[in-house]
């Protein structure tokens, strides 16, 4: 066989571009329109909410007698509630809960479920059969009563919120991630990975968990709005967030008893309700999109 | 299982050092189907017996038809899958039994280039990162030594040192493969396998990989266990030969002595198959191999080539002949071929 004398002689001639996999994923992203009316709406929301106090001139917790269910006016643009206080108010305030109990039991369940489902799909064997019954549980489980039973023996408050839901939660992280984990397990790179003797940690941290990274990004968006929706309904049934906090559920709940004389006062936190969620599941649409490359021209 | 000796001085392989690897009656069966309502499990064996003396800095290649059991001996080989038994010795260590922590540490010595270069590197990791993993995984030096020693590895299999901030998508076919090899040879090991390394490459990047490997070969004294499927790659760049079936080496021979003159009538179909560039030879009648090759959960009773064999006789369907050594070559057949 000849040699080539010259190893610079035999690369084959082809522009590099610089690292990208970020900016095509953007790219990609910004191209999805529902996406964007997603994330515009979102971001909106989340200044509403931290800016609640400069936004509105209303105190959301001070109770006027005098201007009880009023309808909507210059002043009060969805009305008041029972007890004179502004609605809209009320559910910007009320934003400030649901969107922490949205993001932070997404994030504990997404934590624990990515960490159980990598060791439970690579590991295999007791590992595995101990972390997928254990998940088996939480599923067969009513999620609902659940929560409840955790909100009702440890008492009504935010951080318990928090604990039910990511209880609730990680269960089906986990099953995900476990079967990404199986999937990636058999691939090449992984046996290279052990063919130059690296440990079965680092496997697990650098080459399995970059791999499922698009999967939880998902995972995520979807998520938040389930959680959003799981502490409505706690609330609404009483257990989660106390009066005369305010969250979006918990108004929904007090407001349908004024549903005849004054229906903007459970409908409108409703109706943010369902537009955060919608928004939440298209930025997932479109990440889910722009994440998978054969998506991408 | 065969038993049979492959070649007179392999009694005293373990002591020899000019025997990198060496495999005694190696075996790798699969179970499949079972369970609760779906009857007995039944065995699949990939691996049904080889016995193996790889030779320090020599190009051993196998062949045989895909689903032999070719890549799967590859694996076992390195002990990324487990053997069902036999014995795999690498300069006298028994692999068999050892550890994950001392196995691990080997694995400096035993390397492998995969096939596809796409599925082979991780999409998510840099080329630099890519190569600093093996020498990080035995403790290579410190962070700068690290670099240093990719750029080294870049520039040893023709790659510019800027490739080391890409990604494996940015690459070409060709590109990869040469990470490929550059991380094999990481560590600085001595035997490699090349598992149907250039198979997926357009024949003018193969010849190009080929020759790299034949440098590299010659510059870093390795020796290559080379899994292939094409005939042409074999006689120019092996030194010796096995040919695989079912599981089992058939034949086993130099180069030039196998092309020459082959001794099983399976090797001699499996050449006779090679399109022929000469137009007057072409029209000439070739022998050709009948049907299917036999599901390796099911093997025919007798010599397991007996269904396809156009020279087969009556005692080849009841007795299985091993693999026996004949003038310095092994061949495992009743009736070898002569001219």
């Amino acid at each position: 066989m000849t040699l080539s004398a010259d190893p610079a002689a035999i690369l084959e001639p082809e522009t590099i571009e610089e690292a990208s996999f970020l900016r095509d994923t953007m790219r990609a992203f910004r191209r999805n329109r529902m996406a964007m009316v997603g994330l515009a709406f979102v971001v909106l929301l989340v200044l509403g909410a931290v800016f609640a106090p400069w936004i509105s001139p209303h105190d959301p917790y001070r109770v006027e007698l005098d201007e009880q269910l009023l309808p909507m006016s210059a002043t009060y643009w969805l009305g008041t509630d029972n007890f004179g206080r502004d609605v809209l108010t009320r559910i910007l305030y009320g934003a400030r809960i649901s969107l922490v109990v949205g993001i932070v039991p997404s994030l504990v369940s997404l934590l624990i479920g990515t960490v159980l489902g990598i060791l439970s799909g690579y590991m295999g064997g007791k590992t595995d059969f101990v972390v997928m019954r254990l998940a088996d549980m939480m599923i067969a489980f009513p999620s609902l009563l659940l929560a409840m039973v955790v909100m009702y023996t440890l008492g009504a408050n935010l951080l318990n919120i928090f604990l039910a839901l990511a209880l609730v939660g990680w269960a089906s992280v986990a099953r995900v991630v476990r079967s990404q984990t199986l999937a990636l397990r058999e691939k090449e790179f992984i046996e290279a990975a052990r063919a130059n003797g690296t440990s079965r940690a680092v496997i697990m941290f650098s080459h399995i968990f970059p791999n499922v990274v698009p999967t939880l990004i998902v995972l995520f968006s979807l998520s938040i709005p389930e959680a959003i929706m799981w502490e409505s309904s706690l609330s609404f049934l009483g257990v989660g967030v106390q009066p005369p906090e305010a969250s979006w559920g918990l108004l929904v709940a007090k407001g349908k008893e004024y549903m005849f004389q004054a229906p903007a006062v459970a409908i409108a936190p409703g109706v943010a309700i369902l537009l955060t969620v919608m928004a939440f599941n298209f930025i997932g649409d479109g990440l889910r999109d722009a994440l998978d490359p054969s998506m991408k021209d | 299982m065969t038993g049979s000796v492959l070649q007179p001085e392999t009694g005293t392989a373990a002591q020899d050092d000019r025997i990198v690897l060496s495999t005694r009656d190696l075996t790798k069966h699969y179970r499949v189907g079972g369970g609760m309502f779906a009857g007995p499990p039944r065995v699949v064996r990939a691996i049904d017996g080889v016995t193996l003396d790889i030779r320090a800095r020599e190009t051993f290649a196998l062949v045989g038809e895909s689903g032999c059991g070719k890549t799967t001996l590859g694996r076992v080989m390195l002990r990324l899958q487990e053997p069902t038994s036999g014995t795999i010795r690498y300069r006298g260590t028994d692999l068999t039994g050892l550890g994950e922590g001392p196995m691990r540490a080997l694995r400096k010595n035993l390397q492998i280039v995969f096939q596809d270069p796409f599925a082979s590197l991780n999409p998510r990791m840099r080329i630099g990162e890519i190569l600093a993993e093996p020498l990080r995984s035995h403790g290579y030096g410190t962070p700068a030594e690290i670099r240093d020693r990719c750029t080294e590895l870049l520039e040893m299999v023709g790659l510019r040192r800027q490739y080391l901030r890409n990604y494996p998508h940015q690459l070409s076919g060709g590109q990869r493969q040469r990470i490929g090899i550059a991380r094999a040879l990481a560590n600085k090991p001595d035997f490699v396998v090349c598992d149907e390394s250039v198979s997926a490459l357009d024949v003018s990047i193969q010849a190009q990989v080929l020759n790299l490997l034949s440098d590299l070969q010659d510059q870093l004294k390795l020796t290559y266990f080379f899994i292939t499927h094409d005939l042409a790659v074999v006689r120019q760049f092996a030194d010796r030969v096995g040919v695989m079936f079912l599981g089992r080496l058939v034949e086993v021979g130099t180069t030039e002595e196998l092309f020459a003159r082959p001794l099983h009538p399976y090797t001699m179909l499996l050449m006779s198959a090679v399109p022929r560039p000469d137009p007057r030879k072409r029209g000439e009648d070739r022998p050709m191999m009948r049907g299917e090759i036999p599901s390796p959960m099911n093997l025919p009773k007798g010599c397991r080539f007996h269904t396809r064999c156009p020279f087969a006789r009556d005692i080849c369907r009841v007795e299985d002949p091993g693999l026996q050594t004949l003038g310095g070559r092994a061949v495992a057949c009743h009736f070898p071929l002569e001219d």
